[in-house]
């Protein structure tokens, strides 16, 4: 059956968001609230490298969401994938908000901190959960993230550079890439990722050659001389 | 009135350029090649500066038709760079300092292609691409500091190109770069090369290695063209830089984009640029090679907003130094 029966008329999709890559728009699946994830042709690069990114990139997304769920880490349910039409049609997280404007939201507000902290533990062990089945999400930033403060849960969005990988490198990579966009995003933070990787750390069988493979990555950055 | 002069040479480049008020006064540039199938060492670089430091100077100088007493702050690259280079030109903007009585204003090299990107295309407040031969970074304005959200977490866009242009041996005048975009050109065949994207951040030496060697061979073996081998490589690397500048834009809410450093004023990659911010409803702003490539304008307009917001340095803080970060400067000069 196709997407756009399914999703009642194309014509009911409502725009949420253009992401990088993709449209995603809010629609009725089934009964059922939901998203379809959109990725258009990107005509700035080549068709053949687009075409090739694209679909490898969708199937790691549908992949990755069911490999999580499988391991008790949330991540929205897929319901439709159709790669020809480029769409994933997955569930709408309706009960939570983007991890981003939960943050930004805090400020100034009271209990900053302590609200803070008590998130970031939380990523830290979700995140830690996630290398331990040797999935490597690809694009940890906070905009990638479904924060419900209430019943304090995570849900993980966002598969699209995702892939499997048991080296502390890869996942090393992925925290350093998580820092930086929340360092920029949420400037003075420091503290609170420190929490995060603290909680990283707890949660992790193999936390220890990961941190140190993220060291090594900084201080690769960091020595850099950055001639021109 | 403001009359700020700036002194550059981080890299290959010399320049020294004079700006009051947001009118670029002059602008003069020297620049070092070196032989073709080489990159340039800091010893000949920094020799090269020393020898024609004080001829540019002197053409600045007539161009804006000033004299030192017209100039309110003499401003000079503190870093990031190659440091004999550096150093060469700082002694130079030190010495014409004490001479004039004017003060000093140590400037940051990649704050002084943002300023004067936003100068030039009057872009307000732009994610930023910065790419050259050192550097890859996508850069947003927030809370008094210019924030680094992606970047490569190896070599530099730039110093994959040069070294590409070197295995090819091109010509290193006017800039390996450029040559590649014109050899790029008459390229028709796609040659499949690693793409390695992780979130905001890219990586380039996976691709330099495998085109230096996997390539090398299709060349031999007449698969391929070296025209081939370079329209490829563009059309991987700025499809990753694009990617990642519209990720940054996506994350930030943003709707411009600025292009800056030397690699900006490749006319592909603006191209494929416009294409993606058009696709979203945005805007892109690039500047030509005057701007885009090292010059002196870049450090007096990056000077100039330091020196009205009081950003002031004592003579024994104007050391110079190799490694100094985008997010390390105080934006003391934006309010916004
Ligand atoms: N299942 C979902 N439930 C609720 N909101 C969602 C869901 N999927 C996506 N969104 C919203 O849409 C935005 C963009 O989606 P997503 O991050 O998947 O796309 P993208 O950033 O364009 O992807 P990519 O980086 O793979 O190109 C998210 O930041 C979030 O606000
Ligand atoms: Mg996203």
């Amino acid at each position: 059956m196709s997407a756009e029966k399914e999703c009642d008329s194309r014509l009911d999709w409502k725009l949420l968001k253009q992401g990088a890559e993709a449209r995603v728009y809010s629609c009725m699946y089934l009964g059922k609230p939901a998203v379809v994830k959109e990725r258009f042709v990107k005509t700035y690069r080549l068709p053949e490298l687009d075409k090739k990114l694209t679909h490898r990139r969708m199937s790691q997304e549908v992949r990755s969401m069911a490999r999580c769920r499988k391991h008790g880490i949330r991540a929205p349910a897929v319901f439709h994938f159709d790669a020809t039409r480029r769409l994933i049609v997955m569930e709408h997280v309706t009960d939570g908000t983007l991890l981003k404007d939960y943050i930004t939201s805090l400020n100034g507000g009271s209990k900053r901190e302590e609200k803070l902290s008590n998130l970031v533990e939380l990523i830290g062990s979700v995140l830690a959960q996630m290398h331990d089945i040797d999935l490597i999400h690809g694009d940890l930033t906070t905009s990638n993230m479904i924060f419900n403060a209430e019943r304090r849960e995570l849900t993980l969005i966002d598969f699209g550079l995702s892939y499997v990988s048991s080296l502390a490198e890869d996942k090393g990579v992925d925290l350093y890439v998580l820092e930086r966009a929340f360092l920029s995003s949420h400037p003075n933070t420091e503290t609170q990722f420190q929490i995060l990787l603290d909680s990283y750390t707890r949660h992790s069988k193999k936390a220890r050659a990961v941190v140190q493979k993220l060291d090594e990555v900084r201080t690769r950055g960091r020595k850099r001389t950055m001639v021109g | 009135m403001v009359v700020a002069i700036g002194f550059e040479g981080s890299a290959n480049k010399l320049g020294v350029g004079i700006v009051s008020d947001g009118v670029v006064l002059s602008n003069v540039r020297h620049t070092y090649h070196a032989p073709a199938g080489q990159g340039f060492l800091p010893r000949d670089t920094a020799a090269h500066h020393r020898k024609h430091v004080l001829d540019v100077l002197r053409r600045a100088l007539d161009e804006a038709r000033v004299t030192p007493a017209d100039i309110d702050c003499v401003c000079f690259t503190k870093g990031p760079g190659m440091g004999a280079p550096l150093v060469s030109v700082a002694v130079v903007a030190r010495t014409v300092a004490q001479l004039w009585r004017k003060p000093l204003v140590a400037v940051n090299h990649c704050v002084g292609h943002i300023e004067m990107g936003r100068l030039v295309t009057g872009a307000r407040s732009p994610t930023v691409l910065y790419v050259s031969g050192g550097n890859t970074q996508v850069i947003a304005y927030s809370q008094q500091k210019y924030r680094i959200f992606g970047e490569t977490i190896d070599i530099a866009v730039g110093n994959c190109l040069d070294r590409f242009a070197r295995v090819l041996k091109l010509s290193n005048d006017p800039s390996p770069g450029y040559n590649i975009e014109q050899l790029a050109k008459q390229g028709t065949k796609y040659v499949e090369l690693p793409y390695v994207v992780k979130g905001m951040d890219v990586s380039f030496s996976g691709i330099l290695s495998h085109i230096e060697s996997q390539g090398r061979e299709k060349l031999e073996r007449g698969e391929c063209t070296a025209a081939d081998l370079c329209y490829s490589l563009q059309e991987t690397v700025f499809a990753m830089l694009v990617e990642i500048t519209e990720r940054a834009m996506a994350h930030c809410g943003s709707q411009e984009v600025l292009i800056v450093g030397g690699v900006g004023c490749n006319v592909r990659l603006q191209e494929m640029m416009a294409t993606m911010a058009e696709e979203r409803g945005g805007k892109v702003f690039a500047t030509d090679e005057r701007y885009c490539i090292d010059n002196g304008a870049m450090i007096a307009q990056a000077g100039w907003e330091m020196f009205r917001s009081g950003q002031v340095a004592r003579l024994e803080d104007t050391w110079i130094t190799q490694r100094y970060r985008t997010d390390e400067v105080e934006v003391t000069w934006r309010t916004d």
